[in-house]
């Protein structure tokens, strides 16, 4: 008996949603907003779905509907990685502890 | 070139990485760390597809040239935009994943032989389930967010548009889509995908529109959730680990904002997506307003009292957001300091229109984040608190959420205001918040009303201090 693959990425799947429930409620509250900036960010790791389809095919056919499709996705995307984590950087280094020596 | 193998290990080095870019998030100090982290789980991502697919002729230069110009896209949106306009920010990025991931189960529908799924006309019926549910999701994500990023922006009103049959309408539309999907499985014609699509983008709209201005919070949440599972549906087309597990965490970090949201409205998710406040209970509301005599001050009694003070507690919301006076506020905290004066901050679960909206404009204003707190931590210390400076929050201060079980806020947790000695509440008018009811507040023996801008109040009573 073989076990379809597919129960393998449903089990991926499950167990992430678990680890992700714990995660983020030890998330303090403070930090909700970057949080949604950065799982913002890190969402768009379907820009390697977006490149598959872009970069198939040979190169006379680059230009395909689909590879087309795959483009638009890859700018999408892009904009969302480097805006997701360079303004959850941003906002991060505005989190200052008060000052000791005061 | 690496193998399948290979490959699916880097993509789990990367899900990883982003677990630990969320975990980074439990305090200020590694959350710098835990971003970084999901920078390097991306790049290691983006790098091994890309080494994978090896291709490295003019469809990669392309590749190039658009990551680069997206990415100078982003960076300059990331740099350029005020710290208040993060809510809008948040929506639109959403709006951006989600409309992502129907293209890529668009270009995966057209091009199935390219990840494996079969040939057009003939694609695995597990895989055409899971990039329709990808493609449906994302499309509601996408249409969800262009409205929520409308209404917060301010192009759009806030104010909930609601029509009769709405809902019945929306659950017509979520039937035929789950028909629609059956009949593509059956019959894998493309004109069915195409609806599909279609038709998720329309209801995205349907969705978003009753929903209210300072619904917002969970409306944002629930589309970060969207997000979440629009990414894994489309993982497990690709069957790609690292988009699962992204999904997977995205999408319960999403839900449990929206459940940390709704509570702290005391309302339940049905109860908010299902249409506003506002518009439903007005009614009930306007009809018991008298005029009641409220005190009303100026700068220079609420800085005379602040001046006085031993402690103070700071309750900032949504109008100190619209004001912009995160800034001012903090120089008038300063300004207190000097004088003796203890100063804190008290945090509203939903206060603002995103969650950690309000932590986000103080952190700007470089106020420390220790002294900023959440409302189980502070509210048993407004019993010994001189004074308490509302400033731009309404309804997460009335008293009438724990005496009045007629009112449609009742049962929601308060800060509780009411305790301190005195209040010096700074709002425009007296016109009621969100939810449309009066506040008691305005009208107690130690409520002291500041008619104001809450910025030039602010400004006002450091010229006075």
């Amino acid at each position: 008996m073989e076990i379809d693959p597919f129960i393998f990425r449903l089990s991926i799947f499950i167990l992430s949603i678990f680890i992700g429930y714990y995660v983020v409620w030890s998330v303090t509250p403070s930090l909700h907003t970057p949080l949604m900036s950065v799982t913002n960010a890190i969402s768009s790791v379907i820009i390697v779905g977006a490149i598959i389809a872009a970069l198939a095919g040979d190169n006379v056919n680059i230009f395909d509907t689909a590879n087309i499709f795959g483009f638009l996705a890859i700018i999408l995307a892009a904009i969302n990685i480097f805006g997701g984590f360079l303004v959850t950087q941003r906002m991060l280094a505005m989190y200052k502890k008060k000052k000791k020596d005061k | 070139m690496i193998s399948a193998n290979v490959l699916a290990l880097f993509y789990l080095i990367s899900g990883v990485l982003f677990i630990l870019a969320l975990r980074g998030l439990s305090s200020p100090e590694s959350s710098r760390q835990g971003n970084l982290f999901g920078i390097v789980g991306m790049a290691i991502a983006i790098g091994v597809t890309i080494l994978s697919v090896g291709n490295f002729s003019t469809g990669f230069l392309y590749l190039l040239i658009l990551i680069l110009i997206g990415g100078s896209i982003g960076t300059f949106i990331a740099f350029k935009i005020p710290m208040t306009a993060m809510p809008e920010l948040v929506a639109g990025f959403h709006s951006l994943v989600g409309l992502a991931a129907v293209f890529v189960a668009i270009s995966a529908f057209l091009n199935p032989e390219v990840f494996n799924l079969g040939s057009p006309g003939d694609i695995k019926i597990a895989s055409l389930i899971e990039m329709s549910l990808g493609a449906a999701i994302g499309a509601i994500t996408f249409t969800g967010s262009i409205i929520a990023f409308l209404k917060l922006r301010g192009i759009m009103s806030g104010s909930p548009i609601t029509f009769f049959g709405q809902h019945y309408l929306n659950l017509a539309l979520g039937l035929i889509l789950l028909g629609l999907i059956f009949y593509l499985c059956k019959t894998q014609v493309d004109n069915w995908f195409w609806m599909i699509i279609i038709i998720s983008f329309v209801l995205g709209i349907l969705l978003i529109i009753p929903i209210g201005g300072a619904d917002m919070p969970v409306v944002i949440s629930m589309l970060n959730s969207y997000s979440g599972w629009a990414a894994a549906g489309i993982g497990f087309t690709l069957e790609n680990t690292a988009l699962i597990i992204t999904g997977a965490l995205v999408g319960s970090s999403g839900a449990i904002l929206s459940y940390i949201m709704c509570k702290g409205m005391n309302r339940s998710f049905f109860n908010v997506i299902l249409g506003g406040w506002g518009a439903t209970e007005q009614s009930s509301s306007n009809n018991s307003k008298e005029q009641k005599p409220v005190k009303n001050g100026n700068a220079d009694d609420a800085a005379f009292l602040m001046k006085n003070a031993s402690s103070v507690i700071i309750v900032p919301g949504y109008g100190m957001a619209v004001a912009q006076a995160q800034h001012a506020l903090r120089e008038m905290v300063d300004a207190l300091k000097k004088n003796g004066v203890k100063v804190t901050y008290a945090i509203h679960p939903v206060a603002g229109r995103m969650p950690g909206h309000m932590n986000v404009l103080l952190a700007e204003a470089n106020v420390p984040y220790d002294e900023v707190f959440e409302l189980e931590e502070i509210n048993n210390d407004f019993a010994n608190c001189d004074v308490a400076y509302v400033i731009g929050a309404n309804d997460v201060t009335n008293p009438v959420a724990k005496t009045d079980p007629q009112s449609p806020i009742y049962g929601m947790p308060i800060l509780d205001v009411e305790k301190s000695k005195s209040v010096l509440f700074v709002k425009r008018s007296l016109s009621p918040g969100y939810a449309g009811i009066d506040n008691d507040l305005f009208y107690r023996d130690n409520t002291l009303m500041l008619f104001a801008d809450a910025k030039k109040m602010t400004e006002d009573i450091i010229k006075n201090l």
